[in-house]
Parts: structure tokens; sequence; C-alpha cells
């Protein structure tokens, strides 16, 4: 954390409110995201227990699993889950625009533009916190291995039809969470702790509700004293006001609430299970359909809370201007959204329990290029980033005082011509250090070479003025204009080339093998532990 | 094995003149209270917190000291989960055990001895662990401890510690073993509950290795066994967790510990956390008198760390925003203290932690377009107008 931001938290402590960490928004929003607050049972692995899903804040949907411990009812959630959100990501999935990829032509080697398709848009999913991108990618493990009636007649407990794919997805979305930047899967709490310094501590900016009373305290109230109420706040029957954001719940709730409930759902299946005759089966039916309403309606009261701060929290960043770049990273996810349709349409397999080695190394500098460019890029978007920088010597704004022509010493001399910058920051320029600008959106590159007398900066400008011998109009910045010079660059290179799977060293595990396909997770026969 | 017991010789007689002194710190109806698995989380999270350490060192109950100070802790435990830690565990050692040696990779698990160690009273049942493991030792059979007793000395008096199993290998070593309900999806666990399992798993090696230094050819194996849920089945899966850098961190600590007499001397006459005989504000002061070191990471260790977070913020002091921030500041320690001094209205502008806050303040005002601060350091107007309409983009 840069010195601006400790000093934002601090402001924060002293003002009661949330202060500013940028000036723009860095990430994207879907006009219409898909919000996901889910549940899970408490000590169980990936057993869902409830979730709010939809793309309407008034009209949310929700699923619940009366008994989680019971795969039947577990699959019938996941089964409802695939069918809210798979029509929203196949709704993105059509509408596409013609785009060009560069590949290698696996006849002569070379490499070669191919016209292919690009979704005009990507579908969003919103979670409330970090834990909840954890649970999407729980889940999505847990259901891409599960064999469906129709693909494996002999499983035992085959799952219901989509649920396989969907895993796929939630896999792919838990996947591309991880890429700095990305904006697929997003959680709330990231998102509005990027954009805002509360004054607590990022342990307890973790905390949902207590970081949207500090942004947005209620009418009258600070934002410290609305954090606390978030935080410890409870009920006459010991019930927390605002229930954590999930997945996990409160163990009062668990333990007070739903298991008194579970229980008596237990019951009543027991007792329809065991009617002898008509009458008796319809009035245990009666009391089991009630037992199972009471939990949904436990299970709707504690979602709803989390759901509505989602909400708010979209409408607070969507408040925002765009950062320039965050479209730029959005195709990325668009491309990433697009790849992934490709390969569930080329009826590839879901994606392995481990990355073999060459794909494991290529998300890993993948993952690094997002990250050098996510900074380069929110610098050059948002002048409090920026700040954060110039504190930290990588980056300085100053005016330009004089503009020397000068030209390089080859046959066809070209400009290099020597600037004077006059700056208040304490850039760590060095010999042969190289300072960039964005001129027209592209960076402009200039070297530094020495340091006046004075103690301003000598640069000489070093490339995109043009062919001829005088410099492009506008390409060289005038005496008197303030320019701002970053010592990073602002475009990111891949690194080396990998090589393809098939010629994985053997002290990297050697070829991946293709002969076993990944195998279903085994399943016991008892459900109940 | 007892090469490795660093930390000296046993405390033969424990300070009797400590233990009483504790005692009356504690008040004389309570019982010590245990050192529970999130005591020994928090020795690791917070080691240089004289209030935990006094408090912990004396058995008091901090979960109800924190509930008479009206800040009661949120720690609780589903009984969802506890029933399914339960079974699990009862799952993995049913059947005399079998299929937890099969996890160690015991090739005739049936034929593992499983003594029975029940016993009166806890120091019945730790002697009855002892004498186990001795004879287990010389056997030079597999044997499955359920359930051993461990005193383990802590700040001059015993702490009794449950292991979920403890294994005799033919060989002498030793293994404690772990059973946790969490998953092991595709063989990785999640780090930080595998992180709270071997610093648990810590304290037992380190109880054992008192029993070891006292019996001949025995050791205790610096990897423990951790035990899982495999995938989402209700199928264990074993995986050795390596615990030296926990046992090295946990033996320190417990070293530090003992020094609550230092702590407990320092403190004023009459001070007392009995909760049912003081009021809250005779503990309030009680608890004021010892020096705390609170941080963040106390709220998911400490019963009372909403207490001293409420006291850090009313300070005012930068702790409360994290550790990280702390060390930022240097010498700088209070929230008004750095404001006015990045504002210009006081301290040393020599001082390279002053200067560096100006020039972040005066930075951070000129991106947000100027005033944020309110007040702004002199002569930072002029230079401001100098760069303004500056393009970045």
């Amino acid at each position: 954390m840069s010195l601006i931001s400790t000093l934002a938290r601090l402001e924060a402590v002293e003002s009661g409110r949330a202060q500013p960490l940028a000036t723009v928004r860095h990430r994207h929003l879907s006009p219409r995201p898909l919000v996901f607050v889910p549940l899970t049972t408490a000590g169980e692995a990936g057993a869902p227990l409830g979730a709010l899903v939809g793309t309407d804040r008034e009209s949310p949907r929700l699923l619940a699993v009366a008994q989680p411990r019971d795969r039947e009812l577990r699959f019938a959630f996941l089964a409802e889950l695939a069918e809210t959100l798979l029509p929203y990501l196949d709704g993105y999935a059509d509408d596409v625009e013609p785009a060009e990829r560069n590949e290698t032509d696996p006849e002569t080697g070379k490499r070669v533009k191919v016209e292919v398709e690009l979704c005009a848009d990507a579908p969003q999913l919103i979670v409330p916190s970090r834990p909840g991108v954890d649970f999407v990618r729980l889940l999505g493990r847990s259901m891409r291995f599960r064999r469906t009636a129709e693909q494996d007649p002999d499983s035992p407990y085959p799952a219901p039809p989509r649920v396989p794919l969907l895993g796929r997805w939630l896999t792919h979305y838990g996947e591309r969470a991880r890429v700095p930047g990305s904006s697929l899967l997003l959680a709330m709490t990231d998102l509005l702790g990027r954009h805002w310094a509360t004054g607590q501590s990022h342990l307890e900016d973790k905390h949902l509700g207590a970081l949207l009373a500090w942004i947005a305290p209620p009418e009258g109230a600070s934002g410290a004293e609305a954090a606390l109420r978030a935080e410890v706040e409870r009920d006459r029957g010991g019930q927390l006001v605002c229930p954590p954001a999930g997945p996990a719940t409160d163990p009062a709730f668990d333990n007070k609430l739903l298991a008194p409930a579970m229980e008596l759902y237990d019951r009543a299946r027991q007792a329809l299970a065991a009617a002898e005759d008509g009458a008796a089966a319809d009035e245990q039916l009666a009391r089991l359909t009630s037992a199972e309403r009471e939990i949904r309606a436990l299970l709707r009261g504690v979602l709803r809370p989390t759901w509505d701060a989602v909400w708010d929290g979209i409408d607070l960043v969507r408040e925002l201007p765009e950062g320039p770049h965050v479209a730029d990273r959005w195709t990325r996810d668009r491309w990433s959204f697009t790849g992934h349709r490709d390969r569930v349409r080329a009826g590839e397999p879901p994606q392995p329990r481990r990355d073999d080695a060459v794909s494991a190394a290529q998300k890993l500098a993948a993952r690094e290029t997002a990250q050098a460019q996510l900074e380069a890029q929110e610098a050059l978007d948002d002048p409090l980033v920026l700040a954060g920088r110039r504190l930290a010597g990588e980056a300085f704004v100053g005016v330009v005082t004089d503009v020397v022509m000068a030209w390089s010493e080859s046959k066809r001399p070209s400009p290099r011509p020597l600037l004077t910058v006059r700056t208040d920051d304490g850039p760590h320029l060095g010999v042969g250090v190289k300072a960039y600008r964005s001129l027209d959106g592209k960076p402009q590159c200039a070297e530094f070479v020495r340091y006046e007398e004075d103690g301003a900066i000598v640069l000489r400008l070093l490339d995109r003025m043009g062919r001829s011998r005088d410099p492009a109009e506008g390409s060289v910045p005038e005496a008197g204009e303030s320019v701002a010079w970053t010592l990073f660059e602002h475009e990111q290179r891949g690194g080396p080339k990998l090589p393809e799977p098939e010629d994985t060293p053997w002290t990297h595990g050697g070829p991946p093998r293709t002969d076993a396909a990944e195998s279903a997770d085994a399943v016991t026969p008892e459900d109940l532990l | 094995m007892s090469t490795s017991l660093d930390s000296g010789p046993l405390p033969q007689a424990p300070a009797t003149a400590l233990r009483q002194r504790l005692a009356e710190l504690r008040g004389p109806s309570a019982a010590p209270h245990p050192l529970d698995a999130r005591a020994l989380a928090a020795l690791a999270a917070n080691p240089g917190c004289k209030r935990r350490a006094l408090l912990d060192g004396a058995g008091v109950d901090k979960a109800a000291l924190a509930r008479a100070l009206g800040s009661p802790a949120t720690f609780g435990q589903s009984q969802f989960a506890f029933m399914r830690g339960n079974a699990f565990e009862a799952r993995v050692k049913a059947d005399g055990g079998t299929e937890l040696l099969r996890l160690l990779g015991v090739a005739d698990p049936h034929g593992a001895v499983v003594p029975d160690l029940t016993a009166a009273g806890p120091e019945g049942r730790a002697a009855r662990t002892a004498l186990a493991l001795r004879e287990a030792t010389g056997a030079g059979a597999w044997t499955l401890l359920d359930h051993p007793m461990l005193a383990l000395e802590v700040a001059g008096s015993p702490a009794y510690l449950e292991p979920d199993a403890v294994v005799v290998h033919p060989d002498g070593r030793w293994t404690v073993v772990e059973i946790k309900s969490f998953p092991m999806v595709d063989g990785s666990a999640d780090a930080s509950k595998v992180g709270a399992a071997a610093r648990q798993a810590a304290v037992y090696v380190l109880a054992l290795e008192r029993v070891a230094a006292l019996t001949k050819d025995a050791s205790v194996d610096h990897s423990v066994l951790l035990v899982c849920p495999k995938d989402f089945s209700n199928l264990p899966t074993a995986s050795a967790v390596d615990v030296r850098k926990q046992l090295s961190v946990t033996r320190r600590q417990l070293a530090r510990l003992t020094r609550v007499e230092e702590i407990a001397s320092a403190l004023p006459d009459g001070v007392c956390f009995d909760v049912e005989s003081c009021s809250s504000g005779e503990l309030a002061s009680a608890v004021e008198s010892v020096p705390s070191t609170y941080a963040p990471e106390c709220l998911s260790a400490c019963e009372l760390a909403f207490h001293c977070r409420e006291r850090a913020r009313t300070a005012g002091a930068v702790e409360s925003l994290g550790r990280a921030v702390r060390g930022e500041l240097g010498g700088l320690t209070g929230v008004a203290e750095v404001l006015s001094a990045a504002r210009g209205e006081w301290g040393d502008p020599a001082d390279p932690t002053v200067a560096a806050l100006r020039r972040a303040a005066r930075l951070r005002a000129e991106a947000l377009g100027a005033g944020a601060l309110g007040t702004q350091a002199p002569g930072t107007a002029a230079r401001e107008d100098a760069v303004a309409g500056r393009g970045t983009a």
C-alpha cells in the first residue's frame, strides 16, 4: 500500500467517510450484470445451501436446498442454477462481430491473420466477496466432472443434464477471475475496495456491510459507527442484523434458526414416507411443504440484505466515469469468453484437474503480463494512481522549459530533440533510463541524458516523430507544455515462447497423457455423513 | 530426540508463587481456562501482546471477560460443521483405525494395537498415555493411540491437550494425526486452514517431545499426518505436513509465556480479572493496566479483539488500520498527528517520514483537484497552477 492510500485511510478515519482511491472506474461494469449471492453449508465441501441470483434487482430468483446433505436436493438446486445461469451466458454467445487473430499456419509455420468471431459483449457475474469467487470455482470443480445419464448410463447417481456444462463455465469464470484487471467475475468487496479507502484495515474491508457503511453511511451516522453496527449488531433473537455476505453463514443462524427448521423438514419427510393412507399422506405433504417454505423464508431473510448491498455497490461504482483503458481490458475478457464458447462448442473435454506444465506456465505468464499492464493502464487513466507512482519515483510530471533540435548521426539523420523538463518530483533516473509519455494514446519514448545544474532533467526524444528529417507536427512537446512521464512501459510484451504441450521436456513431466481422460469423482452410496 | 529440546530442562517445580499470583488474577472461584486451539493460534498471530500473554497464561476465560466488557467476541461454531467433523473423525477411526493406518502406509492395519487409554481425570489420562507410549515403543509394533492426553507446561501450570490420535511406529517414531473435516480437493486444501491445523499439531508434537525425552529409543516425527475428506466425498485422504517451522515458533512463544511472571509483577495491586466478582468498570481498568499490542489480525484469533480495537480507535492509534500502515509511518503513531504533519501544521520537515507525508498529501490533493485535505501545505498552490491541465492519458 502506498503512502498516498494510507493517507486516504487516515483521512477517512478523521472525516468518518470513505475517501476516493480513484477518480475513474477501473473495472468494466456490464449494463446488465448477473448477481449471484450463494450460501454454503458449514463444514461441507461444495454443498450449496441457497442462493439469490438474477439480473433484476427487484426480482431475484431464490434457489434453496431444504436438506443440503441430500444428493437429490443438491442436484435439483444445481439443475435450477444451470437453468438460470446458462440462458444468461448463452444470451451473449451468438451476438458476434468479425475480428482477426494471428495464428501460426500449421503447414508453412508462418504467422497469418485469420478471420474469427468475437462476441460483441460478454456476460458478467458479480458475487459479494472474494470467498464468493472461490465458491464459484469450487462449484465449478464439483460439477464439471459429473456424468449425466446420457453420457454414462451406468453412472449410479447421474447428474441433471446441463449441470456438467455449468460446471465448465463456472470453472472458466473462476479461473478468469485470477487474471488481474479482468471483469468477467467480480467480487463486490474488491470492486469497492479498489475505488475507496475506508477508515479501517484491509481485513475489515472484507466485510461487505462494513465496507458499504464507510462509503455511504446512513444519514447522520459516521462511517465508523455504521460499520461497527454492520459487524456486530444483533436483533432480539441474537441474529445479525447485517448477515455475513457468504458463502459461509453465521453460526448463530445455523444453530438457532436453520437447524430446527431442517429437523422439522426431516421429520415431515419421514412421516410422509411412513404415511399409510392417502389422507395421512396429504396431511404430511402439507407439513413438508410448509417446512420447506419455512427454510426458504429463512434463507431469503439472510440473503436479501447481501443482495441489496451488492446492487447498492453496483450503483456506487457506476457513478464513476469509466477509465479510458477499461474497454481494452474488457475486450480481452470478451476474447476469453469467446474462446471458451468455442471450446465448449467444439466438444472439448472439461478443464483438467491439474494443468499440464505448458498450460500452467502460460497462465502464469499471462497473469504477470496482465498485472503489469493493469498497473500501467491504471496510472495512465487516473491522476490519483499516477500520484502514487510519482511518489514512488516511477513517474514524474514536469513543464518543458526548453526544446533543442538535434539529429541522429546515421546516414539519414532522424530527429532526436533534447527537452529540458523542470519537475518537483523525484524520479529514479540514471544513465540510459527510458521515460515514456502518452502521445495520442500511443507511448512515445525518451531517454534520460543528464541533470542540468539547477536540477532540471534533460531528455532525448527517440521515436514517433515521423520519417522525415523534421519531426511531425505535434509530436514534440513545446516549451511551456506540461507533460506526464512514466519510467515504466505502457504496453507489455509477452515473455519468450513456450514449447508446444507435446514437446514438454521430461524435467516438467513430459508431454501430457492423452490416453487417460479425466474420470468422474468417486461417489459413495451413502450421502449422509 | 532429546537434543532438540533447546528450551532447557523441564521446569521441575513450577513456581508456586507465580501459580498463586495467576490464580488470584483469575479469581479464586474460576477454574483455569484450558489453552484451546484458538489460544494457540493467537499465540502465533500476535506474540508481542502482553495482555493476551497474561490472560492466556493465567487461564482467564477471555470470552466471558469480553462479554463483561461489552464487546463480546463473535466466534462460534455451526452445529452442522461440528456434526460433520465428529462424523468424519468417527469414520476415519472406525474398525480399530484400519483406514487411518492404511493412510499411513501400514501393510497390515488389522495387526495394530489399540490400547485402552481410559483413566480418571486429565492427570490420570496423561499418565496412562505416557505409559502406553512407553509400552508401545518397547513392543516395537504399530500402535494407535486414540485421543491420548498430553500435558504441557504453560506459564507454570500444566495445560492438557488431546490430539485426535498418535501412531507409534515399530521403529519407535511417534506421529501425530490431525483429522479435519475441510476437504482436500485435487490434492490441495485451503492454505489458511492447513496452517491452523499445523500450528495446532505443532503444540501436540511439542508436548509429545517432553514424553519422548524420558522414553528410551523414542522420537517424535516432525511431520504430522493431516487427514481430510477427499474431494467432495466422505472418503478420507491424507497428507504429511511438515511442522518444523510452527514447532520452533510455538516453542519460542511458550518459552516467552513463562515471562508472564514479569508482566504480573508489573501490575498494580488489587488487579483482578474475575468476571464473577468485579464490575465491568473494574474489569475495564484491570484490562487497561496490561499493555496490549492490537493489530487487525487479532480479530480472527482473540476474544478480546473487539475491545482492544475499540480502545485503539478511541486513542486514534494508526495500528487499527493494519500493521503495514504502522510500519510505513515511522515514529508517528496517532491519526491526528500524522494528518497534521501531512498538512504542514506540525512536525519537523527534515524528518523523512514527515517530508514524504507532505509530498504524498500534496500529490493526492493535486490529483483530486485540490482542497481534499482541507488546509494546504504552504507554497503548494503556485506549483499546482504550474501543472494544472496536464494530460495523463
